[in-house]
């Protein structure tokens, strides 16, 4: 499998490392319901047979971490950006 | 039919015409009392002690495909109760147990073979983590042996004991561990489910759930609607799609894990080994297949399909733990889709919708766990308790904290 | 000899000898292992799986199922090699094997005559009594018989190499179709890769008598790859078997680079692992051809026409002398009209079929061939094949004959193409599966995709190679494809013999027969997977390359439904099985992962030190001097010595992690559990990062060098983790700090000087002007200086050791020169380097937590870092760490422990139960994380983990380690041994 890294170009997916699911977003700790949302920040992710969206980390090349848009039923790769958010897409 | 010496004496007098179905290709009827979800080894086993120890004779398995297809069909066999943590190690050794006279109980040779499972290590602090679970085993009255290094040599002369990076100390060693020939664990629990009334449905995808007052009342399958009491999930590698579908999220990620198996082989390894160096371990089949893997691929898929990146690490460690293996040639190698836990561990477990049960979650490791999943599903749906040996695979485990996380890396399902 | 006297493309003028179960024997340069053995009339070549009945060589191709032998010897013995891909070479040493005592006379072929008792799944019906037999006697007994080749227990003493190619077209196979894919691509201005598993290019051009452009297909085959090989944009992998279809247009390919050598050159690989990237591929590996199933269609002497033809035309050897053929389709004729004209005897051509093409039978009847249609093999016999049996309508007639060419029709080799699961079609006018959804970029052309004529394989290479080509912007109007002709291919759909008589094999390297088929259908194994597995069809080494189609057209015809219906089993790779060791590359042995020496590592060998892996790192374990015992008295010695005077180790494996920016102090109280931002510069806080899940992730010490520049360090083990974690903090939670980091661990070589002489030690090498006293560096203070004369250093007065202590820091290429210093300097005091087990035995006399407790499952509280916690901040973890479990005061938590009677040996992994208990899990309350004898105390001591631990000082418990036979009553205590107050440290 290879990533188009926004810096790199494609690469193997073996210089990556993963992290999962990249819609969670990390609740404000302050909130009341805190616990909860910590809950299913950390334990509850997308897990879709289809289009997944998912951090990996370019670690072998330009260490940051992307946005990986990618089926988990053909492993198609969709689209891959950083995920600042300032990057390039591709 | 009774399998025996004598029915095959009979049957090879007469043509082998007198064979009948090991099980019925049953047609859905409209209600069970029970419906379990999955036709593998866990879904088959928790039909079969439905049946034997609760008396259910109203159950049905549905089966998306032809029994066996998921991970009951394409794991790698072992069998072991080597576990650290309480909340697991009575559980794996209630499976053990079951293991052990699960033959005669079924009347199916499914292979059960004990010929040890050894975990190799590489340094003391290896040794001293392999001597707590060891420990851990022994204070719940399991077998295991710490060997040194001068002990390994004598079961496994051909490991790399002078040339390795990471030298051989020494190894935990499980004498009642070993493999049991997968395929036919399933066929022995449909069979023997099936002589007990259990209908077994294959070629039913279920499709929906059907619902009253909140609680689920039966299955939209593709071969119609089927209403039930209860019904049960043992569908791991699909049980986010399929809990998706009762609006349920789960602590699981579905993860693409490799496995291997060389041409057939003269025996050579005698019982299971895993490298502690590495992600590798292996076994010898009884047909004189070399059965092998490693790590998962470390990333979501369906795919049933990895990628080269894992199968050069997993040869890599092959070799870095039997260089003799260098000309023994990969024959086939499969993917399988794990139900990644986020503790590494598994869920049996009532769900927050009436009627739904679950037995999910069972990451690289349920094959081993098929009598005693089914076993402790069985008494969870026909008693609405969990079994005494189960009680620690809650659904509610990651709000609590009261995590079984054997290798402390976390809400990682990657790195489990 | 059955060798011809002329023809073939084989080099005469290089005799080879080899030897086959000791017999030596010759062939020539360009023979496969079994033509050699064809033309030196050996017939028995090997015995089945199950049934050990002998077995021939039935085709000329990877998918052989009969011919396995054990090629080589001693550490290169390869068992289960297919004779008919093995190149010959000279000096050639092949083994026959499933065998005892000889391949001739075969024990185990009793299994034979046990057969109507061994029929599929016999071994799940019985020998379940008793229980304990299985692993005592039955087992053991079948799995003797199983298997197939020997392994050599010795290590592969070959090299393998792995290796990447990128390419726009991958190109796999070289016959007429992938010649002209690889052709039209290459001269479209594609870069091409054009792969093929034998030796000699050009597939069935080089087996048939055929013509391509008026000239012979084999030449016109040598032309093409001369072609190809000119050009600079195209390379040609011969011996190279691209075996399976990976993500992102990735193709593993192994090439035998010296496999058809007695040993591989010096300094070159025995096999090189290819992970070739291709934009598009186009899979023209050709079609397999099936046996027909009656009864003794196994015999030696029974092969696939397509495999005769090969053996006459390639290799100019005749495999029998009186042959005859029984088909259902017209190829199989054409095989009979060679072997005619070669001059060999054919004793008839037999076909299921009534009615043939009159092109066919009238050449057959000119060349004096007979004609039996309608026909069928009904029964064979001989050891070696010496006569058959065929049913006519006007009866059943014995030949006599040593060779039967069969073909049940020809299935395309699609396996790449289902790599991604896509399955295949089948295709009712030509009785085969056909590619269905093929993994992206994957074209299959020629007769891999069903188009079997020689003129439609080539216009269907033309068409796929430019249409890849074209796919990726090379436009070019193909070249018209070369001339031939389209031979008659008419094929009669028929598997199986239903009248004949003895075992019939759909699988012969499995010995599975039409009636293990039957016994799987009425036992209810009807899905293709159940047939498969129930019966082991197509799990042998061929990965029933002939037998899958077979057998599930024979379960469909028992089932009433069509081959359709019924479907395929899964293809998965490899292609063809791959050796392990290619698969390893040179990872293996000390290779098997790369090595870090630490910057100091050339000295510590010098000062005799015993390395010990960490991780990837080597480091010091301790440094042995004349006379002492054992490792235990070294480190002893070195504990005592840094205690009283000053010892030494290099720290430098410890993450470092630089950090600049405005809002790193905030972003350190966000992933540290105490505040940093507050940390004056020149200090240095020790801090605890958690997980997101609340549980500790590791610990360390940071520094501040300035108003916006902090150094972090993290355990060895978690250096990589870290950083990884700090990146994604940054980038994901929280862009909008100004905060940028960077790994310098292998920038700065850092070693540890601790003991109560260091600061005298480190005053000798520092450089004149740095202040070294305790006003101007105290304890936890940091500082930039110079050392050794210029050097640029920092200095961190921090000790794990508990002694005064400074780690100073230079720039990695110094590391060795700074150690050498210290020892100079240090030489008065009597300076011992120390290694990784003194500094363990002495972190534990403090109690500092390391590994074994930052075990991933304990919480800052438990470690006794509770008090540690900021309630003023939010930081990585704080939430989930009060989760009721987490918060448990039942939970195990740090405490220290001695031997109640203090000569006893404590051991790390022993279990905590309550004396006078049994010594079983409901009394189980904890576990002894780390051990070490004291030299301060002069007994063994020990951290562990103990509910409500802290709580229980003074109590009394077993350590209980069966697995070592220990049980040891101890007493718990502080976990800090030595120098609680910590007034050393502040010297």
């Amino acid at each position: 499998m290879r990533i188009p890294c926004p810096y790199c170009g494609w690469r193997d997916a073996q210089e990556f490392a993963y992290l999962g699911d990249a819609t969670v977003e990390r609740p404000d700790p302050a909130a009341a319901d805190a616990p909860a949302r910590f809950h299913d920040y950390v334990y509850l992710r997308e897990n879709p047979a289809g289009p997944h969206s998912e951090l990996w980390r370019h670690s072998a090349g330009c260490r940051q971490w992307l946005a990986v848009r990618r089926d988990t039923t053909t492993h198609e790769i969709i689209a891959a950006e950083f995920v600042r958010g300032r990057g390039a897409r591709r | 039919m009774g399998y025996s010496v004598l029915s095959l004496i009979a049957n090879a007098l007469t043509g082998q015409r007198g064979w009948t179905p090991a099980w019925r290709d049953a047609e859905p009827k409209p209600f069970y009392d029970v419906v379990i979800v999955g036709g593998g080894g866990h879904g088959l086993a928790t039909a079969y002690y439905l049946a034997k120890e609760h008396g259910l004779r109203h159950v049905a398995v549905v089966e998306k495909g032809w029994i066996g297809s998921g991970n009951a069909g394409r794991n790698t066999t072992i069998i072991r109760s080597n576990y650290l943590l309480p909340g697991n190690e009575a559980f794996y050794e209630w499976s053990m147990k079951l293991w052990e006279g699960l033959e005669q109980d079924l009347n199916y040779n499914a292979m059960v073979s004990q010929r040890g499972v050894l975990n190799l290590y590489h340094s003391d602090a290896q040794r001293d983590a392999y001597a707590r679970r060891g420990n851990a085993m022994r204070l719940h009255g399991v077998d295991a042996e710490l060997l040194d290094e001068a002990q390994i040599r004598r079961l496994y002369p051909f490991l790399d004991f002078d040339n390795a990076r990471f030298p051989i100390k020494g190894g935990l060693l499980q004498r009642r561990g070993g493999t049991a020939r997968h395929d036919a664990v399933v066929w022995a629990y449909a069979r023997a489910a099936d002589r007990l009334g259990v209908d077994i449905v294959q070629n039913c995808e279920v499709k929906g759930f059907l619902r009253e007052n909140g609680a689920v009342s039966g299955v939209e399958t593709t071969r119609g609607a089927i209403k039930a009491g209860k019904i049960g999930l043992a569908v791991a590698g699909a049980s986010s799609r399929l809990a998706g579908l009762a609006d349920l999220k789960l602590p699981i990620e579905s993860h693409v894990l490799q496995a291997f198996v060389s041409e057939g082989l003269k025996p050579m390894i005698a019982g299971v080994v895993t490298f502690g160096a590495g992600h590798f371990y292996i076994s010898q089949s009884d047909k004189g297949g070399l059965v092998f893997g490693g790590d998962i691929d470390g990333y979501n898929s369906y795919a049933q399909r990895g990628n080269l990146p894992t199968i050069e690490d997993v040869c890599e460690g092959g070799m870095a733990l039997m260089p003799a293996l260098g000309r023994v040639r990969v024959l086939r190698h499969w993917g399988g889709v794990m139900d990644m836990s986020m503790d590494g561990s598994p869920i049996i477990d009532r769900t927050p919708i009436a009627g739904l049960y679950l037995n999910a979650g069972w990451c690289y490791g349920g094959f081993k766990a098929t009598p005693a999943s089914g076993w402790c599903f069985a008494h969870l749906i026909a008693r609405d308790a969990p079994h005494p040996v189960a009680r620690a695979f809650r659904l509610d485990r990651f709000a609590t904290g009261r995590l079984i996380d054997e290798k402390g890396v976390g809400a990682q399902p990657n790195l489990h | 000899m059955s060798r011809l006297r002329q023809g073939g493309l084989i080099d005469r003028s290089r005799p080879l000898s080899f030897s086959f179960d000791g017999r030596s024997l010759a062939g020539f340069a360009g023979d496969t292992l079994a033509s050699a053995l064809i033309a030196n009339d050996v017939a028995l070549v090997g015995r089945s799986f199950k049934y050990h009945r002998p077995r021939g060589i039935f085709s000329a191709g990877s998918e052989e199922p009969n011919a396995l032998v054990e090629l080589g010897a001693g550490a290169r013995r390869e068992p289960n090699t297919r004779a008919t891909t093995v190149e010959l070479y000279d000096g050639l040493i092949a083994a026959s094997q499933n065998r005892w005592p000889s391949l001739a006379f075969d024990l185990f072929a009793i299994n034979a005559l046990l057969s109507p008792l061994l029929g599929a799944g016999f071994y799940y019906k019985t020998f379940m009594w008793p229980a304990k037999a299985w692993e005592k006697i039955y087992e053991p007994a079948i799995r003797r018989a199983a298997g197939l080749g020997r392994a050599s227990l010795e290590p592969d003493p070959d090299a393998y190499e792995k290796a990447h190619a990128f390419c726009d077209v991958l190109v796999i196979g070289a016959g007429p179709a992938g010649l002209m894919a690889a052709r039209a691509s290459a001269r479209a201005g594609a870069r091409v890769i054009l792969a093929d598993e034998d030796f000699l290019l050009g597939g069935r051009l080089n087996a048939e008598r055929c013509e391509v452009d008026g000239e012979a297909g084999s030449a016109f085959a040598a032309n093409a790859v001369a072609e190809l090989a000119s050009l600079p944009n195209v390379r040609v992998f011969s011996r190279t078997t691209v075996f399976g279809v990976y993500d992102s247009g990735i193709y593993g390919a192994l090439e035998r680079v010296g496999d058809h050598l007695a040993e591989p050159l010096a300094y070159a690989p025995r096999q090189r692992l290819w992970r070739i990237v291709a934009k598009r591929a186009v899979l023209a590996a050709g079609a397999t051809e099936r046996p027909i199933v009656f009864g003794g269609n196994d015999r030696p002497g029974v092969m696939a026409a397509q495999a005769v033809q090969t053996y006459l035309n390639r290799f100019a050897a005749m495999p029998a002398r009186q042959i005859a053929l029984f088909a259902n389709n017209d190829s199989a004729w054409r095989v009979g009209l060679d072997i005619a004209r070669a001059g060999g005897e054919v004793a008839a051509i037999i076909d299921i079929r009534r009615a043939v093409a009159p092109t066919l039978t009238e050449e057959a009847r000119r060349l004096g061939v007979r004609i039996l249609l309608g026909g069928q093999v009904v029964s064979t016999s001989g050891k070696r094949l010496r006569s058959i049996k065929v049913a006519t309508e006007k009866g059943v007639e014995r030949l006599s004959v040593d060779g039967l060419a069969i073909s049940g029709g020809f299935s395309p080799n699609l396996h790449l193409a289902g790599h991604h699961g896509g399955r295949p079609a089948w295709k009712d006018d030509i009785a085969a599966f056909v590619p269905g959804r093929a993994p992206p970029g994957l074209l299959v052309a020629g007769a891999a995709a069903g188009r079997f004529g020689l003129a439609a394989c080539l216009a269907d290479g033309v068409e796929k190679g430019a249409m890849a080509a074209r796919d990726l912007g090379f436009h070019r109007k193909p070249d018209a494809p070369p001339r031939a002709e389209d031979e008659a291919a008419a094929v009669e759909p028929f598997w199986r013999v239903g009248a004949s008589r003895g075992a019939a094999f759909v699988d012969f390297q499995n010995d599975v027969t039409a009636k293990d088929v039957q016994i799987a259908h009425a036992e209810g194994f009807r899905a293709v997977e159940h047939l498969k597995r129930y019966t082991t069809l197509g799990m042998a080494t061929d990965q029933g390359k002939t037998s899958n189609v077979t057998g599930l057209a024979i379960m469909a015809a028992l089932a009433g439904r069509s081959i359709a219906e019924t479907g395929a089993t899964t293809f998965r790779p490899p292609y063809t099985p791959v050796a392990i060791a290619a698969f390893a590359g040179h990872h293996r042995g000390k290779d098997f992962r790369p090595t870090r020496p630490t910057p100091t590592h050339a000295w510590a060998e010098r000062q005799g030190a015993v390395f010990v892996e960490t991780g990837l790192w080597l480091r010091a374990q301790y440094f042995p001097r004349a006379g002492e015992r054992d490792w235990l008295e070294s480190v002893t010695r070195e504990v005592k010595a840094t205690r009283a005077s000053v010892g030494l180790i290099d720290a430098s494996t410890f993450g470092k992690i630089d950090l600049q920016g405005r809002d790193v102090g905030a972003f350190l109280d966000r992933v540290y559990i105490n505040t940093f931002s507050t940390l004056p510069i020149g200090k240095v806080r020790y801090g605890i990062m958690l997980r997101e899940d609340g549980f500790v992730m590791d610990d360390g010490t940071t520094a501040r060098l300035g108003e916006t520049h902090y150094l972090m360090t993290t355990t060895t083990a978690n250096a990589a983790k870290i950083y990884q974690h700090l990146e994604f903090c940054l980038q994901k939670l929280w862009p909008e700090l100004d905060v940028k980091l960077t790994s310098v661990t292998e920038q700065w070589a850092q070693i540890a000087l601790a003991g109560p002489n260091a600061r005298r030690v480190l005053r000798a090498v520092i450089d004149a002007g740095v202040d070294l006293s305790n006003d101007a560096l105290p304890y936890m203070g940091a500082r930039e200086a110079t050392v050794m004369g210029g050097v640029k250093a920092r200095l961190f007065r921090v000790s794990f050791s508990g002694e005064l202590g400074y780690e100073i820091a230079v720039p990695a290429r110094h590391g060795e020169a700074l150690a050498n210093a210290l020892m100079e300097a240090g030489r008065g005091y009597d300076i011992a380097p120390y290694g990784v087990e003194a500094l363990s035995v002495m972190r534990i006399e403090k109690g500092h937590v390391s590994g074994p407790e930052l075990n991933g499952q304990t919480t800052a509280r438990d470690l006794g870092f509770g008090r540690l916690a900021s309630a003023k901040k939010h930081y990585i973890g704080r939430v989930m760490a009060d989760r009721p479990a987490l918060r448990d005061p039942a939970r195990p938590s740090l405490a220290g422990f001695k031997p109640v009677d203090r000569v006893s040996r404590l051991r790390a992994g022993a279990h905590f139960t309550a004396l006078g208990k049994p010594a079983a899990i409901e009394h189980d309350e904890g576990h002894m994380t780390s051990v070490a004898f004291s030299p301060s105390l002069g007994h063994w001591i020990g951290l562990g983990l103990l509910a409500r631990g802290s709580e229980r000082i003074g109590e009394r418990m077993r350590a209980c380690d069966p697995v070592r036979g220990g049980d040891v009553e101890v007493e718990i205590c502080s976990p800090v041994f030595v120098d609680p107050d910590g007034e050393r440290l502040r010297v």
